[in-house]
């Protein structure tokens, strides 16, 4: 606690910068332009959006480390209606996109749980959303991008042009160059509402048969899963597949207008106990039974849940949380996945519910995260030490069965073991390389997971 | 509304034009950076604005040049009825206190070139038949303090002139809102300490568009600045001397 209190000796000029999960922290000298350029001379900096990674993907290499906050830059250049084709600059959320293109009938072609995201953190971290069986990640719908490099040249680079710089971008988490516009399709939409249906699933084995034979006739699968039942009941939770409604679906109905809801401070840590988490997810799952159920939703209460509580990464107190998520390929079965619950249920980790869902084919972007296979997403509260031995713990499963864990989300994973999750990392560093042979962008990721120097 | 705007390229004059884009009203762009008015003016026009969104170069420190921008934004608009005015400049004390040169400018822009506009478009809407002026003051404008009277002192004046543009007019339907913000975190405010209440240029812009709708004369936003700036105008010069306000 001692330490933390003493990383916050924040100088002139300087504040605190961390992830949504608010471990690490750091600090860092935070500039936020209204027009994205790159400074001149050779200093580290690394970009940030609204900084919703969870881990060190958005920290300053360095304290005092200079930190590129791109949100001010937020201008759409065009829109095609006939196309639906976006040109816009990086800084511009989700959220925005929503809020001005969901009454025209338009919706991102893929989204994380959270709206509250740049286009270029998407196009970096190559985010994948509830669709990924079906249309892939993020980098599926970019058309092109424009990148400020180290030596402050403007490159366009997209699947037809300066391909390798495109293909490292995509998920290269900013380390390609300055992200300053980007080109995505947004997808056709009859209505802002989703048809919802969602079923209790007694196991692991019924979650990913319910997910697999959802795939098919589903646009947006996933599960969430009580981490804390054991035995039998190894993978209980519920199963959620939805689409866009159709106008005659959503008939007449209006948004209500949300309450806005925000966690006011730190919570106490003894907050979220095993005891408290695990009554928690058996009322969840309880309360939905195994009957099939199905309501029309709005499309806010179906992929963004967690953006009606602000501030809520307050709910683990002031040491904060790590996300830990992972994929692990189709073909290595069930059983890892398995495996990896029984472990956390052992290390009585308590998450509050984690999220399980199938991926569809990997892209060809050297670092983009999904494969084909099941991907697992859960909170662990940080109590230090024994928390990072957990990764590293899971991590082995993973690697021992070819899968692999996502940078948006990761604080602790050792670079030897990302080499081992990554079998493109060398062509990614090379083609890195190229582009920014200093490496002036630098993050205290890629201090830890590349090697770069800290200053 | 048909509305010409100085200042939509930044910070909460970029938000402003937003909110009026969304909801249908036509705008027209005047300001120094031609490549920024354009940008904007895309901007602005994905967003809803009708077609085209036109631009005009002025500026605030040139007032030759105000006639011909807003006869640019008159025949684009097919006559304007509102002008609003967010850009200005602004500087830190110490930075304006040391460079007379630097205080010139930012006296001419955010009081001389300001007052000399807002009087010619006061005029033309006037002629016309009626229209709404809409500026940006400042809560530093209500009362001086000793780390900021100099920028304090040209939104002071401002306001005075805005008020009495207000009596003057509106008799002949051009009304006039004065817009005094607090602390907002914007591009300009960069790097300076975060007061309590500071406020957010969205949040400012609806503000501001529901009190032009109310054809208001003043508003502070984020609103609690008016019982604040109540609270510190009734403070005796004592106490703030006692405080180094």
């Amino acid at each position: 606690m001692d330490r933390r209190v003493e990383s916050l000796s924040v100088e002139p000029g300087e504040e605190e910068v961390a992830g949504w999960g608010r471990h690490p922290v750091g600090r860092g000298r935070v500039e936020r332009p209204e027009r994205l350029a790159l400074p001149a001379g050779a200093e580290p900096l690394v970009p940030r959006g609204l900084g919703r990674a969870y881990g060190d993907a958005a920290l300053p290499s360095r304290p005092g480390g200079l930190v590129l906050e791109t949100t001010r830059a937020d201008r759409i250049h065009s829109f095609e209606p006939a196309t639906g084709r976006l040109h816009c600059e990086a800084g511009l959320s989700l959220a925005e996109i929503l809020r001005v293109f969901v009454p025209r009938g338009w919706f991102p072609p893929v989204t994380p749980g959270t709206k509250f995201v740049t286009v270029g953190a998407c196009v970096a971290c190559d985010v994948h959303g509830k669709n990924h069986h079906r249309d892939g990640s993020f980098g599926s719908f970019v058309d092109h991008v424009t990148l400020c490099t180290a030596d402050r040249r403007l490159v366009e680079c997209g699947p037809d042009r300066e391909r390798e710089l495109f293909l490292a971008t995509l998920g290269g988490m900013g380390l390609t160059g300055l992200i300053v516009d980007v080109t995505l399709r947004l997808r056709r939409v009859e209505s802002p509402w989703i048809v919802l249906e969602t079923q209790g699933m007694a196991s692991l084995d019924a979650m990913l048969e319910g997910l697999r034979l959802s795939a098919t006739h589903w646009p947006y699968t996933v599960g969430w899963i009580d981490c804390l039942a054991r035995g039998a009941d190894l993978g209980r939770g519920i199963l959620m597949r939805g689409r866009h409604a159709t106008q005659v679906e959503a008939g007449t109905r209006r948004a209500r207008r949300a309450m806005p809801l925000r966690v006011p401070f730190d919570a106490p840590e003894w907050l979220l106990n095993p005891v408290f988490v695990r009554w928690f997810n058996r009322l969840y799952a309880w309360s939905h039974g195994t009957a099939l159920r199905r309501r029309v939703v709005s499309y806010d209460a179906f992929f963004y849940p967690l953006d009606a509580v602000g501030q809520w990464n307050r709910l683990y107190g002031r040491r904060g949380f790590l996300q830990y998520q992972c994929v692990l390929p189709r073909a290595a079965g069930p059983r890892p996945v398995a495996a990896l619950l029984e472990r956390l249920g052992v290390a009585g980790a308590a998450s509050f519910l984690a999220v399980i869902k199938d991926c569809g084919p990997a892209s060809d972007a050297y670092l983009s995260f999904p494969m084909e296979g099941t991907t697992l997403a859960l909170d662990l509260p940080n109590r230090g030490a024994v928390t990072e031995a957990l990764v590293h713990d899971l991590n082995a499963t993973v690697i021992e069965h070819g899968g692999r864990v996502y940078l948006a989300k990761d604080a602790v994973t050792r670079a030897e073991d990302f080499a081992r999750m990554m079998p493109r990392l060398a062509e990614w560093r090379a083609v890195r390389e190229r582009w920014d042979p200093g490496h002036r962008f630098r993050s205290a990721q890629s201090v830890r997971l590349f090697g770069d120097a800290p200053a | 509304m048909k509305v010409a705007i100085v200042g939509a390229t930044r910070g909460m004059g970029r938000a402003l034009a937003r909110r009026l884009a969304e909801r249908g009203d036509a705008l027209f762009l005047l300001g120094r950076d031609e490549a920024e008015l354009a940008r904007s003016a895309r901007d602005l026009e994905a967003r809803g604005a009708p077609l085209p969104v036109g631009q005009a170069r002025l500026d605030l420190g040139e007032p030759a040049g105000f006639a011909a921008a807003l006869d640019a934004a008159d025949r684009s608009l097919s006559r304007t009825d509102a002008l609003v005015v967010t850009g200005g400049l602004f500087a830190r004390q110490d930075e304006l206190a040391a460079d007379p040169g630097r205080l010139s400018a930012l006296l001419q822009a955010n009081f001389t070139g300001t007052v000399l506009l807002c009087q010619q478009a006061a005029e033309r809407l006037a002629a016309r038949g009626g229209g709404l002026i809409c500026a940006f003051g400042s809560v530093a404008g209500d009362r001086a303090r000793r780390g900021n009277y100099l920028y304090g002192a040209s939104k002071a004046g401002l306001a005075v002139f805005l008020d009495g543009l207000d009596l003057a007019y509106r008799d002949r339907g051009v009304r006039t809102l004065c817009v005094k913000p607090g602390f907002v975190r914007t591009a300009m405010t960069a790097g300076l300490p975060v007061p309590p209440f500071a406020g957010e240029p969205d949040a400012v812009a609806r503000r501001v568009l529901a009190a032009m709708d109310a054809g208001r004369h003043d508003v502070y936003a984020p609103g609690v600045w008016r019982f604040v700036m109540l609270l510190i105008r009734a403070l005796p010069r004592a106490v703030l001397r006692r405080v180094q306000f």
